[in-house]
């Protein structure tokens, strides 16, 4: 803690905290005391939380075959894999987004029975589109990272396996996909930090998570800058948390790089 | 320092259009038929872009159109990156303490649209327990958030009319409130035709609907009485009715 | 084919042909300004990154703080909301500075706004790329050549950035990969490149299925030809290196 406390450092520090008074004492930040924006600001931020979590573990799931596909698999498996991969990377996630949610939307009226079917209630809804969009961009992503690495798990390992006869679901099960995990998790957070940022782009599609929250604010008061500052200051503190949730997913288990 | 800025600026003014000559005028990027909308060839028409070039001829200013955002229409104005609003801005007291307005150069209700079968009446009774899709920043968007937000089950708000549009032929919201005369562009359109009606006029409130459409401004901007000059000169020697008569069976100044 | 299926395919073809009533004129000029404001971006960001990553390394304390703040905040917040800060702050500040020096408002064009944006934006990742690039440049040859009294600037043109490149050619290859599909983000701001363009043609004529598959297409073109001429750069770069297996 000394070493980082250098004399500039404490400047720069003392230079920061007057920045921010200055903001916040200067700045118009009145309509954060309306409760009407204060119960959407929570709400919001509880959409993005959960919008992340649940389609990083979906893609997660996802990623996992995917990547094992191209690793392991014949050319059958692979190759589809491997265009999906490079069809997902390769477009904008708006444009992704749009063509589900419209382009889905505009099939609606030429399918007469859709209205009655159960699914209706959920198709009527803007979320599921967001999860199925972000989901598979996150398994389009790590698909690639997965493939790395089950690719970078000593080939040793493997075959010692197979000569002793283990079957391959338990092979995979106890020695393949825990190391590839094992590897993968320094990466997972940086990439946990970009569907995080991802997530804005589905205030386009009517989802009110904190980024059309403060637009609304923006729009009701007409006051440009202090929501987007607020906005960015909850962006890094959410960044902030993964990358210490990930830290503390990496200190956990024990590591012998060899 | 200061030279150094003004060689940035200058570097950066390369790649602009020549100072102070053409007026920027902002139109938000979506279709919004009859009044503007893109063509196949990228070029604006519809009523208000005829409307704008009788303006600019009549006050003979160059006039370029600038397609921008609508959510941040105000802001691209209060920045400097446009310099007139056109974009069927209705003229409300809210507005107003950012930004002035010229005088209204058109007025119509405002109307709800639903599904070809439905019952609903355009009221807070009729929209109970049902979604409501309108546009973002609208005044529109207002009068729902007062009147119908506490009974709808939801109010989905988008990014412009075309895609509330959409999601209504879709199902996906039960009622869209709009500009009467753009959601009966839709409803004359093939799309329209098939999957919606209008159910009827919302009961009026001048203070958050506004008192009809006019240019928007930068406080203080002396382009303003140009403008208004240019509206009352067009009003009499009968270019309005003209550009009017070629989209509308009726007056569209309101009252 | 059945006649049906052929009337849809016609008329698919007729809404993207390159005259009106098709759209496929305003769809290419949508990607040229992507592809434009993609290579202004790509470059700003690069001049950023190259000053950054040498700052970083090679600077002073107070640059090194400075500059591990703006990598950290332009990181840590999606682009969507660095690109609307940008947007709004940067012209209306230019504009209020002139105007508080008595001078006139100029008219930035959107291409330009957009590249400067973009172009701060990338210059973050830009620095860290280049700073790992930098950093896995074998300590002994930049000894060495300094020993032999090679002035700073020599020593960066003649050592530095030819190694630098071939170990910094991969991120820098994703970042162009990101600054392409970055531009999809300015249609939110209302700029008419690529998707804006598309998402024009498909509310006016409905027809969804022809023109997104179009241009989802048309960057995917963008980006398997970057890679592969990116390949082909990185085996160039990389002539008279050992391969990492040793090969």
């Amino acid at each position: 803690m000394k070493d980082f406390l250098k004399p500039h450092r404490i400047v720069l520090i003392l230079l920061a905290a007057a920045l921010v008074a200055w903001c916040a004492l200067s700045l118009n930040w009145t309509w954060l005391a309306n409760p009407k924006y204060q119960l959407l600001i929570v709400q919001g931020i509880w959409r993005t939380i959960w919008i992340v979590v649940v389609t990083m573990v979906i893609g997660m799931v996802l990623a996992v075959p995917i990547g094992l596909a191209q690793a392991a698999g014949p050319w059958y498996v692979s190759a589809p894999a491997r265009v999906f991969c490079t069809v997902i990377r390769g477009t904008p996630l708006l444009m992704q987004i749009w063509l589900l949610y419209y382009g889905l939307g505009s099939l609606f009226p030429s399918i007469p029975w859709i209205k009655q079917s159960d699914l209706w209630p959920y198709l009527r809804q803007a979320w599921p589109y967001a999860v199925v969009a972000l989901s598979l961009s996150v398994a389009g992503y790590e698909g690639e990272v997965m493939r790395g690495a089950f690719k970078g798990v000593p080939h040793g390992q493997l075959e010692a396996a197979k000569a002793m006869g283990m079957p391959p679901f338990t092979l995979l099960r106890r020695i393949w996909l825990p190391q590839a995990l094992q590897r993968v998790l320094p990466t997972l957070g940086g990439e946990t930090v970009s569907q995080l940022k991802s997530t804005p782009l589905v205030s386009t599609i009517t989802i009110m998570e904190i980024y059309a929250v403060t637009g609304r604010i923006r729009q009701d008061t007409f006051i440009i800058y202090e929501p987007l500052l607020l906005l960015a200051v909850v962006y890094m503190g959410l960044t902030g948390l993964i990358v210490l949730l990930f830290r503390w997913l990496e200190g956990r288990r024990p590591t012998r790089t060899a | 320092m200061k030279t150094l800025v003004l060689a940035a600026v200058a570097a950066l003014a390369l790649g602009t259009t020549a100072m102070a000559d053409p007026l920027k005028i902002g139109v938000a990027a979506e279709p919004y038929p009859p009044f503007t909308s893109p063509d196949a060839s990228g070029n604006w028409v519809g009523w208000e872009v005829d409307f704008m070039n009788a303006i600019c001829k009549q006050a003979e200013l160059d006039c370029v159109i600038t397609p921008t955002a609508w959510d941040g229409i105000i802001p691209a104005l209060t920045s400097g990156q446009i310099d007139v609003i056109m974009s069927s801005m209705s003229i409300t007291q809210e507005r107003k303490k950012t930004i002035d307005f010229s005088d209204k150069y058109y007025n119509t209700p405002a109307m709800v649209m639903v599904a070809a079968d439905s019952t609903i009446t355009p009221d807070a009774a009729g929209l109970t327990g049902k979604i409501v899709g309108v546009q973002v920043s609208t005044t529109h968007e207002a009068y729902t958030q007062k009147y119908f937000a506490p009974v709808a089950s939801e109010v989905k708000v988008y990014q412009t009319q075309d895609e509330a549009n959409q999601d209504l032929a879709a199902g996906r919201v039960d009622a869209v409130m709009a500009d009467s005369i753009a959601l009966q562009a839709f409803l004359d359109s093939d799309a329209g035709k098939a999957c919606c009606k209008a159910a009827g006029m919302v009961a009026g409130d001048a203070e958050v609907l506004g008192a009809g459409v006019g240019f928007g401004l930068r406080q203080g901007d002396p382009l303003l009485a140009k403008l208004n000059a240019a509206i009352a000169a067009i009003r009499a020697d009968g270019t309005y009715a003209e550009i009017t008569k070629k989209y509308f069976a009726f007056d569209v100044y309101g009252e | 084919m059945s006649t049906g299926e052929a009337i849809a395919a016609a008329s698919a073809l007729d809404l993207l042909a390159l005259s009106p009533p098709g759209w496929g004129a305003t769809l290419l000029a949508g990607l040229g300004n992507s592809v434009i404001i993609a290579l202004g971006a790509y470059g700003l960001g690069f001049a950023i990154g190259l000053c950054g990553a040498f700052g970083k390394l090679y600077g002073g304390p107070i640059t090194k703080d400075l500059l591990a703040v703006y990598t950290t905040i332009v990181r840590a917040v999606p682009e969507l909301v660095l690109i609307l800060i940008l947007f709004y702050a940067f012209t209306g500040l230019l504009n209020q500075t002139l105007l508080s020096w008595g001078m006139e408002r100029v008219q930035i064009s959107p291409i330009i706004t957009g590249i400067v944006v973009l172009g701060v934006v990338q210059g973050a990742y830009q620095t860290e790329v280049l700073r790992g690039g930098i950093l896995a440049v074998p300590a002994g040859q930049i000894e060495a050549a300094r020993a032999m009294g090679m002035p700073s600037v020599t020593l960066a043109r003649r050592i530095t950035i030819p190694l630098m490149t071939a170990n910094a050619l991969p991120g820098m290859a994703n970042l162009w990969l990101n600054a392409t599909k970055d531009t999809a983000l300015l249609a939110v701001i209302g700029f008419s490149e690529l998707t804006k363009a598309t998402y024009q043609a498909s509310a006016t004529t409905k027809a969804f299925f022809v023109f997104y598959p179009a241009a989802m297409a048309l960057y995917l073109l963008i980006s398997l030809t970057s890679t592969f001429l990116i390949g082909r750069l990185e085996k160039w770069a990389r002539r008279g290196q050992r391969d990492v297996r040793g090969q």
